[in-house]
């Protein structure tokens, strides 16, 4: 196909440049995590209904369950999904109000997206904490 | 017999057929999953730790039953419609797109109809 492009002329045609040419605002990095995030609850959403599934068929699912969430994989899985709502919400938030038409001059927009990220990272890991203290002593 | 035009029947619906149907969807379920999910985190740190009876006794108040119920409503509907968005971006294939948005809404039904199930077995 680049052979049929370039055949019978001087030069080669131009390229666009692609997606990594371009230095990474944060707003593309906030949209990007917004979807990966999102990917990641559809996951959650089936962990929600293992959860319930559990809780009704009895003890012993139940318990499979509760010691499977113990496990260290198991509690980095739930870290990730507090992290994603955490994010998903927060970033999902400022989708609304860009909705309605606010927010969008640059430096918001950029200023935003960082605060988001940082908002999330400290709003997962102080609830995650919460559940810590609570699971292993110590008095919240 | 219908006097609207072929172009009134179009008019406003665009290249996917569909007007802006899914982008209000989307919209609301968002909107409707601010205080869910904020409730929903909360509840859950509340069973952090909790044995299964007082996981079930959490499900027996009907206003958590509803309101859990309501969660998973609007969370599957917005995930339905989320995850397709990407799948339409993502995959050029048109057989592969189909195949997907097809799993995609099995996904979003049988996640949505163990939850009920459950819920509703356990609350009623």
């Amino acid at each position: 196909m680049a052979e049929n492009a370039a055949s019978g002329r001087a030069h080669p045609r131009p390229l666009s440049p692609h997606l990594q040419i371009y230095r990474w605002p944060a707003t593309m990095a906030t949209s990007i995590i917004h979807r990966m995030t999102g990917m990641a609850l559809s996951a959650g959403a089936a962990i929600l209904a293992w959860w319930l599934a559990a809780l009704a068929a009895g003890p012993d699912q139940y318990r499979l369950f509760c010691n499977l969430a113990a496990t260290p994989l198991g509690q980095i899985v739930l870290f990730g999904v507090l992290w994603s709502i955490s994010f998903h919400i927060l970033s999902g938030f400022r989708h609304l109000v860009w909705d309605i038409g606010y927010g969008f001059a640059k430096k918001t927009s950029n200023g935003v997206s960082v605060l988001i990220v940082l908002l999330s990272i400290v709003l997962a890991t102080g609830i995650f904490a919460l559940g810590y203290l609570k699971l292993h002593g110590g008095t919240p | 017999m219908s006097y609207r035009t072929p172009l009134a029947k179009v008019d406003g619906l665009g290249a996917a057929h569909s007007g802006v149907e899914h982008f209000w969807r989307q919209r609301v379920t968002a909107v409707a999953l601010v205080p869910l999910s904020i409730w929903f985190v909360y509840a859950a740190l509340g069973l952090v730790g909790a044995d299964r009876d007082t996981a079930l006794a959490f499900l027996h108040e009907p206003v958590n039953a509803v309101l859990l119920i309501l969660f998973i409503l609007a969370t599957v509907i917005h995930m339905a419609l989320g995850v397709q968005v990407v799948i339409e971006d993502y995959l050029p294939n048109e057989t592969q797109k189909i195949v997907a948005l097809m799993l995609n809404r099995a996904f979003a039904w049988a996640v949505g109809a163990v939850c009920l199930l459950a819920v509703l077995k356990i609350a009623i």
